[in-house]
């Protein structure tokens, strides 16, 4: 069902214990939202859903599941969705950030980076696409398994646009990191890269259907994922990336660099001649 | 972004406020409360520590491990009825009031800062300007739960484990980590406070005003540099939440930041000298009232952050003690007189009345009496002495100090000042330490 206007946003929150995820999420409680949560440890789910009601979100409920179990991803949706009674806001925010060393040597450290990373918000945003453009095909069974009849099952309309209305938005956090390949990461950068180009085309595909696709890409950020690289000036906190997150979401922004100058940060590094990129140390 | 941006790091230093002693640490971030213990028991000992704005040595553990609880910053529950909230103890005060002030809610007791955590609000028993009134911080604690580095959670109340809630209040984190607490908040209906402040001249004056004020909040700035007509000027100030309800809106936050390291030469007792002629002159008349903003009553230095700079690279001692009602006066003028006898300046400086409300923590500080803090630039051969004196002083005068503020006591003077030290030594969790503890108890001698 699509919201009323003034009505408090319905939020699924994948990874919702990922740092940049709960800062946003805290932004959104205060506003009084409802709140999905997926994430793998049952104890930190409930440590944010406490910290969410408390700061006034209107209703919090949930489930453990990990998102590399890309074949329970229909159920799972579906069931978020008879939760909120709708959905209005997807957050991906899943991820990890592997260690670039180990994913050299082997590929299978590589391949685990780009499944939860690449593959597994492929799907949801595959699902979540469909949901929200209400096309049919997607909940007739032309993909085996119960998800499909869990879907049937709930019988909740399909969104229905009228002129000028914001359908929902998907927003997945992306990095800056997608943006051009570095020695140093260019397997998480590349899970993140592809994550990008894919998210142009839904977006170019669900734009006319009143839905955005948020592509977020934050620099650094202090959070346990980056727990045990040196900190320096450019370093942002969740919060204020939240905050810049929060602010594309309700602008119908396209892409978010958060903050804001890592855009031109990019800019320059996208730039550099090949032959002068590949004796730097980046 | 070079690799420097991304290289695996070595030990970033955590500080103390006062950025004396300076130690070196591994700093392991707590994000949750299963965080701890750690997944692989370190090499050394460790020590919780918050936003760093003790002073001294009791939030540093050389070459120890340091467990950052600041991102454990969750709330995890109000009751708007009894103004009791619970949260993980990483939360800053802060944090509490821009969450509490708009739903009509105050701390019970704070500090001069809001960016302190409610672990090290505990660990501290900070208190405040309504100390003769409310007591320290502790006093309004319901309930934390406490985990030692064997593995072992226990909620601590003064039911349940009571002298494990005793010991870990203003037990500077030694008992091990306190992973949320339960603390009562009290209503507010407005931002503002009613204030009044009034000028005086010399000690008797300062405890003339103290034992007739009939305000919650009461505090006295008071001139450390000045001699003669001026020795031991200050204003009294005075303050109550205004009962006229107006919007609870939330602070904006600080714009300002210290943005470098003055040299050391550019806090000396001239410049001083002029700063506090400056503010004792800025009110006017003899008296003052006027509603003010609860920020600038309560805050005035947080609107600029790292104002610790100013001290420079070497940073500053604060000395911090309570004297005994008994012995207030003489105490205190002998205090000041070795101030201003050794031309170290102090432009911080303030002396208020603690009340006779108990302190719940076995080694808490405030007691009743006087109570005078201040803080001095570190200067070779005089600031050092100068500490030593002033503790001798107290020590004669049946007083103690804060160890939340100190970095020169030495043992002899901390277990004079705390004969209880023993008894709450047995409360120490054997995998925790502090450089302060270290000292305190004759483990480590004092630098320089």
């Amino acid at each position: 069902m699509a919201r009323a206007a003034g009505a408090p946003r319905r939020v699924l929150a994948l990874g919702a214990t990922s740092a940049i995820a709960e800062a946003t999420l805290r932004l959104m409680a205060e506003q009084g939202a409802s709140f999905f949560l997926v994430a793998r440890n049952a104890a930190k789910l409930e440590a944010v859903s406490a910290d969410l009601l408390t700061r006034g979100a209107a209703q919090v409920s949930g489930e453990v599941a990990d998102l590399d179990d890309t074949a329970g991803h229909p159920a799972l949706l579906a069931r978020a969705v008879a939760a909120l009674g709708g959905i209005d806001v997807a957050l991906i925010a899943h991820g990890v950030l592997g260690i670039q060393a180990e994913a050299e040597r082997d590929y299978a450290t590589a391949e685990a980076v780009l499944r939860t990373n690449f593959l597994s918000a492929v799907s949801l945003v595959t699902w979540l696409a469909n949901y929200f453009e209400g096309e049919p095909r997607a909940w007739r069974g032309e993909v085996e398994g119960q998800g499909v009849d869990a879907l049937t099952a709930t019988n909740i309309p399909h969104p229905r646009k009228r002129r000028g209305e914001r359908r929902g938005t998907i927003a997945v956090i992306s990095s800056v990191a997608g943006d051009r390949g570095r020695k140093s990461n260019y397997v998480y950068g590349a899970s993140k890269g592809g994550l990008n180009v894919f998210l142009d085309g839904v977006r170019n595909r669900i734009d006319r259907a009143g839905v955005q696709v948020l592509t977020i890409k934050p620099g650094f950020v202090a959070t346990p994922m980056t727990a045990h690289l040196a900190k320096s000036a450019l370093f942002a906190s969740p919060a204020v990336v939240a905050r810049h997150i929060l602010n594309a979401i309700d602008r119908g922004k396209d892409i978010a660099y958060a903050p804001p100058f890592w855009g031109l940060i990019m800019l320059v590094v996208r730039s550099i001649p090949g032959r002068i990129f590949k004796r730097l140390n980046l | 972004m070079g690799s420097s941006a991304t290289s695996t790091k070595q030990a970033p230093q955590f500080e103390s406020w006062g950025r004396y002693p300076k130690m070196q640490a591994d700093v392991v971030p707590l994000h949750w409360t299963t965080d701890f213990p750690l997944p692989q028991a370190p090499p050394t000992k460790v020590l919780p520590v918050g936003l760093g704005r003790s002073y001294g040595d009791v939030c540093l553990l050389d070459h120890g491990t340091l467990l950052e609880t600041s991102g454990m910053d969750r709330l995890l529950h109000f009751d708007a009825a009894t103004g009791v909230l619970r949260c993980e103890t990483g939360v800053s005060l802060q944090q509490i009031l821009d969450f509490a002030v708009p739903r009509g809610f105050f701390l019970p007791v704070t500090p001069g800062t809001k960016y302190v955590t409610v672990g090290g609000a505990i660990a501290n028993d900070i208190h405040g300007k309504n100390h003769h009134v409310a007591g320290a911080f502790g006093r309004h604690v319901l309930r934390f739960e406490l985990v030692r580095s064997d593995g072992s959670r226990f909620v601590c109340s003064p039911v349940e484990n009571p002298e494990w809630f005793a010991a870990t209040i203003g037990g500077m984190g030694l008992t091990g980590l306190m992973t949320w607490a339960e603390i009562r908040l009290r209503p507010i209906v407005s931002r503002k406070i009613q204030y009044r402040g009034e000028k005086f001249h010399g000690i008797e004056e300062f405890f003339g005003l103290s034992q007739v004020a009939t305000s919650e909040y009461t505090v006295a700035w008071i001139d450390c540099v000045s001699t003669g007509r001026s020795f031991a000027r200050g204003i009294f100030m005075q303050g109550d939440h205004a009962p006229e309800p107006a919007p609870l809106t939330k602070s904006k936050e600080p714009r300002l930041t210290f943005p470098i390291e003055l040299p050391a030469i550019a806090l000396n007792r001239w410049s001083m000298a002029a700063f506090n002629s400056l503010y004792f002159h800025k009110q006017v008349g003899k008296q003052k009232t006027a509603s003010i903003d609860y920020e600038p009553f309560f805050y005035p230095l947080d609107a600029v952050l790292h104002w610790n700079r100013m001290y420079g690279r070497k940073g500053l001692l604060q000395f911090q003690n309570v004297i005994p009602f008994e012995s207030g006066r003489e105490g205190m003028i002998e205090i000041l007189k070795a101030i201003t006898k050794s031309g170290l300046a102090s432009f911080l400086a303030v002396i208020k009345f603690f009340g006779e409300v108990p302190s719940v923590g076995m080694m808490s500080f405030p007691k009743p009496g006087v109570m005078l803090a201040l803080d001095f630039p570190i200067r070779k051969d005089v600031s050092f002495d100068l500490v030593e004196r002033l503790a001798k002083i107290t020590l004669e005068h049946g007083g103690r100090m804060y160890s939340a503020k100190d970095a020169r006591m030495t043992a002899e003077q901390f277990q004079a000042f705390y004969p209880q030290w023993q008894d709450f030594a047995r409360y120490v969790d054997p995998g925790f330490d502090s450089a302060f503890w270290q000292r305190v108890t004759g483990r480590r001698p004092l630098d320089g």
